[in-house]
């Protein structure tokens, strides 16, 4: 029982990551019928917010400290961060440990901006154009992105770790009335389910409840009747590219700590994304959600020793193999709607 | 004993009944016309006829072989064709390969490996194909994109591709749908050229009663997914049913 | 000539003359010279042009004839490897029983795995063959490991059985004795020109893949094949199955990647997994669409341009580019090596997914369109009397 909670919650932030991603792909796909390639960049880039964030937090000035000498005895500099200078040293530290967690304020505008772009500059040009055409497309801008962001954070990962707050482990057996040490969990990781949580209520409270969400919700459903009603579907689209956009970004932005991030970071996950957004139905955001969770929860039971004994290396194909007999059994996905890109 | 048989089929969608215990019989060699207003079943009665959809009681002969169950590609090869109510054609290719693929399926089969011929050298099967294309005086375009044509000259080659396989039964979907007078005229001409120089059993199923009137030798009134009458242009014309159900609007 | 019309055999010439002159074609610069590291007339290089041509070659059959677009054909490439490398440790060092085993592994699989990616098309389509390639990557990587050897990749060693090869038999991969890393140098003045028994090997391979492909095309099959990706549904009510049709193409395209995987082995006795990811198959699409898809030079064209800027492209570094822009003022010389330098060296990506896009955006036709754009623009300046039509191109 506790081994199979654990298997439960090991395998949320690796789904709560898919499901916000797939979420992105599908309100693309929804809203403006392309698929998207470079989302994975997106989720890429929102990472490296969170680098640059804490690299300009941390910037420095060098002070010589005459009393102090250094190993080789000359006398020792010491790099005091700015932000330590302006808002004292207690204040700044904490700031500059807080830098994941508010990368997440630094990143949306950024990352609105950047789907913007992509929607207007390109995406835009491909609405009539077959998907291949359109996943080509996108699978050059995705190469184009990565190699600009190697180009200025090199091919390695960077470590950018969580708040001291939240570094560590939850004993949750404990908790529950298990045995202690029995289900351990990195607290993070609790952190990114519970905000992908929120992000995902937000989106759907969004949609469900604005009049802006009507509409683009209408627009998915019947793009030419909501045209017809003359409102401007396509501005609103635009946004909503801008939110996945966000959507990826912000997943990126708290995955940090999770895995250190290096500009190939997005492809492993935009592939994964693919089939998740495949299993759930191309164009269901419920499915999208519930697919990616359940998707990581099986990835993550099918790594269990006892599984692998009975099927070995089932950990590393148990997702595209779902893929593979959904696509077949029911090709619309999980909760996709009928008709949709079916044949 | 006709060419197609058609007996007690019933197809539903859902709740909702497409065709309701229809019988029909059409007679070899004749031009069968099935009217009807719209939503009255004609389409769904075709797709079933082509193997697109599966009634769910009843059976489909033709020739006496069921054709029920087999998929489109087989039903073709039985000898049945079909025009659709836009053309469909192969909008990349010219207009004369257009005309030769249907060949190659006729003389082949469904699938053949022929990767190391040449279409270069299927003389006779190209002269075939330039035969039929000027048969509907399209020798001029032979080499055109297909999907550059007018849709007047595309549905002239979808009717050529037909009949180059040389089908004991064409399936017509509203091949005027759409058209300017003068070209439903021009593609009345070439029905009827067809017929008389061809041995060929005809189905059609067409909105515009100038057509139908024009060329039908019987003809089957649909309605709410029934036959409801059925007989020669004049019988139809006259008969108070179908001008209650149906025709009542159209008179002049 | 060999059933082809007068037109195709002319261009099949064409194509001989160039692939067997290459060792002079690609050194067009002196050594020494400051162009030097432009030629890429080395034996390695070389060897991967003609391999990739032949990837890319039968990439195009699936892609550019019937339309589908796999993202999972390296997994074909691996497939051969793999085989080329089990058939040279067993039986013989000699490379043509793990071609041969190479091209009907790769059949096979492409069977298995065509045969239930093919019951879907379109983006569907695209998905299924990348979860298929994923799947074989992680478990080459993992489970597999006896067959694969895992992340060190699948190698020769000496105490292999070899039960074909005898006592004094050659160490290396060889075609009956002839080594494929012997080289012949030619030195003219300045110039020195690379004979490699390795090209050569895959050159003629090459050519012979080329001339497939060239016959398939002009087949019916082809035409069938360009049926489909015109209008499925008109070639059902015409009385054709497009199933097999599609399936054969990708077994011949899935073969056509074996060849290529077992000539690399060949080339170099080494499989390692990563030959499969995902991203070696994006490699192959790149090159199809690149050089232009649906065109039979489009693929060829493609790979080579990736490969050559893979090794040329990627070795000019800030010296080098210093050097160019030496005789400019010195501020502009830095603002120049500035600019430039993120999109070369380390940086051949990017301008690689530039121009992949820029591809996509404005010629879909690929490298094949331009050049043909390009030749329609000076013949119409000179004949802009004639007012004669341009036919459209093939």
């Amino acid at each position: 029982m506790d081994a199979i909670l654990l298997q439960t919650l090991n395998g949320l932030d690796k789904g709560a990551a898919y499901a916000l991603i797939a979420l992105g792909l599908t309100l693309i796909f929804g809203t403006l019928g392309v698929v998207n390639f470079a989302h994975g960049a997106l989720f890429m880039i929102g990472s490296f917010c969170a680098v640059t964030l804490q690299r300009l937090l941390s910037i420095s000035y060098t002070t010589i400290d005459p009393e102090k000498t250094d190993f080789l005895g000359n006398p020792a500099k010491i790099e005091t961060p700015y932000i330590e200078g302006w808002f004292g040293p207690e204040i700044g530290a904490a700031i500059i440990d807080w830098s994941v967690p508010l990368a997440i304020i630094f990143a949306i505008p950024i990352m609105v901006t950047l789907g913007f772009i992509m929607e207007r500059g390109l995406i835009k040009h491909f609405y009539n154009r077959p998907h291949a055409d359109q996943i080509l497309v996108t699978f050059g801008l995705a190469i184009v992105l990565q190699e600009i962001i190697k180009y200025y954070f090199g091919a390695n990962p960077i470590p950018t770790p969580a708040p001291t707050a939240f570094k560590g482990s939850l004993d949750i057996g404990v908790m529950i009335g298990f045995d202690p040490n029995a289900i351990i969990y990195p607290i993070w990781r609790l952190i990114y389910f519970v905000f992908s949580l929120i992000v995902i209520g937000g989106i759907f409270a969004f949609l469900r409840f604005t009049t802006f969400g009507m509409v683009v919700r209408a627009g998915m459903a019947d793009r030419e009747t909501v045209g017809l009603l003359g409102i401007n579907i396509d501005k609103r689209f635009t946004i909503m590219f801008g939110i996945a956009a966000a959507v990826a970004g912000l997943a990126g932005v708290m995955y940090t700590p999770i895995n250190s991030p290096n500009y190939e970071f997005g492809m492993e996950f935009l592939v994964l994304s693919f089939v998740v957004v495949v299993v759930g139905g191309m164009g269901s955001l419920p499915g999208a959600v519930m697919a990616g969770f359940l998707l990581g929860i099986l990835g993550s039971f099918a790594s269990m020793n006892e599984v692998k004994q009975i099927f070995p290396g089932i950990d590393q194909i148990i997702i595209y193999l779902v893929a593979i007999i959904i696509l077949l059994v029911r090709p619309r996905g999980l909760m996709g709607r009928k008709g949709v890109m079916e044949e | 004993m006709g060419i197609l048989e058609v007996k007690g089929v019933n197809k539903r969608f859902g709740g909702l009944q497409a065709l309701g215990d229809v019988n029909l019989s059409v007679a070899e060699n004749s031009l069968h016309a099935i009217i009807g207003p719209n939503g009255a079943g004609k389409s769904t009665l075709l797709n079933c006829l082509v193997g697109k959809l599966i009634p769910d009681t009843g059976s489909v002969m033709f020739d006496g072989q069921s054709v029920l169950g087999r998929k489109p590609h087989e039903i073709n090869q039985m000898g049945i064709s079909r025009v659709f109510q836009t053309p469909e054609i192969f909008g990349d290719l010219t207009v004369l390969e257009n005309v030769i693929i249907p060949c190659f399926a006729k003389r082949d089969g469904s699938f053949r490996m022929h990767a190391f011929e040449s279409v270069a050298n299927e003389a006779e099967l190209v002269q075939k194909a330039q035969q039929i294309l000027s048969d509907v005086n399209m020798t001029d375009k032979l080499d055109m994109h297909a999907a550059a044509l007018s849709r007047g000259d595309k549905r002239r080659l979808e009717m050529a591709m037909c009949l180059v396989q040389e089908p004991r039964l064409l399936l017509l979907d509203e091949p005027t749908a759409g058209m300017a007078r003068a070209d439903t005229n021009n593609t009345i001409d070439l029905l009827r050229e067809i017929k008389e120089k061809r041995d060929i059993t005809m189905v059609i199923i067409e909105h515009d009663m100038h057509v139908v009137f024009s060329l039908a030798e019987r003809i089957t009134v649909l309605a709410q997914g029934t036959p409801l009458v059925e007989g020669t242009p004049e019988n139809i014309k006259g008969h108070p049913k179908v001008r209650e159900a149906y025709l009542g609007e159209t008179q002049d | 000539m060999l059933g082809l019309n007068n037109r195709d055999t002319r261009f099949f010439l064409i194509v001989i003359a160039l692939t067997l002159f290459t060792p002079f074609l690609l050194q067009p610069f002196p050594e020494g010279s400051a162009m030097a590291q432009f030629n890429a007339g080395y034996p390695d290089l070389m060897q991967r042009f003609a391999i990739y041509g032949i990837f890319a070659i039968g990439f195009n059959i699936l892609l550019g004839l019937t339309g589908y677009l796999s993202f999972g054909h390296a997994a074909f490439l691996g497939v051969g490897s793999y085989s080329a490398v089990w058939m040279f440790k067993l039986l013989s060092l000699n490379v043509i029983p793990g071609i041969i085993l190479a091209v009907i592994v790769s059949g096979i699989f492409a069977l298995i795995i065509g045969y239930i990616s093919l019951r879907r098309s379109g983006i569907y389509f695209s998905i299924l063959t990348l979860a298929f390639a994923q799947m074989s990557f992680n478990l080459a990587y993992s489970v597999l490991t006896p067959i694969t050897n895992g992340e060190t990749g699948l190698q020769i060693r000496l105490n292999d059985p070899r039960i074909l090869d005898g006592e004094g038999a050659s160490q290396y991969t060889n075609l009956f004795g002839l080594d494929m890393s012997s080289s012949f140098k030619l030195a003219m003045g300045d110039y020195v020109f690379t004979f490699n028994a390795g090209y050569y090997f895959c050159a003629i391979i090459a050519i012979a893949a080329f001339y497939l492909s060239l016959r398939i095309f002009r087949s019916p099959f082809g035409l069938m094949l360009r049926a489909v990706k015109s209008n499925q549904h008109r070639m059902n009510y015409t009385g054709l199955n497009t199933r097999p049709y599609t399936l054969a193409a990708f077994v011949i395209s899935g073969m056509y990647a074996g060849l290529a995987g077992g000539l690399l082995a060949a080339m170099d006795p080494l499989a390692g997994a990563e030959r499969m990811q995902w991203t070696a198959s994006g490699e192959v699409v790149l090159m199809t669409i690149l050089g232009g898809t649906g065109t039979l030079m489009g693929p060829i064209l493609g790979a080579g341009f990736i490969k050559y800027f893979e090794n040329i492209f990627s070795k000019i570094n800030d010296n080098i580019l210093h050097a160019w822009f030496s005789a400019l003022p010195d501020g502009l010389e830095g603002f120049l090596v500035t600019i430039i330098h993120p999109f070369v060296g380390k940086g051949w990506h990017l301008t690689l997914g530039l121009v992949f896009m820029l591809v996509v955006i404005f010629l879909p036709g690929g490298l094949v369109e331009g050049g043909q754009r390009i030749k329609t623009m000076f013949s119409r300046k000179k004949n802009s009397d004639a007012a004669s039509d341009v036919k459209p191109a093939e």
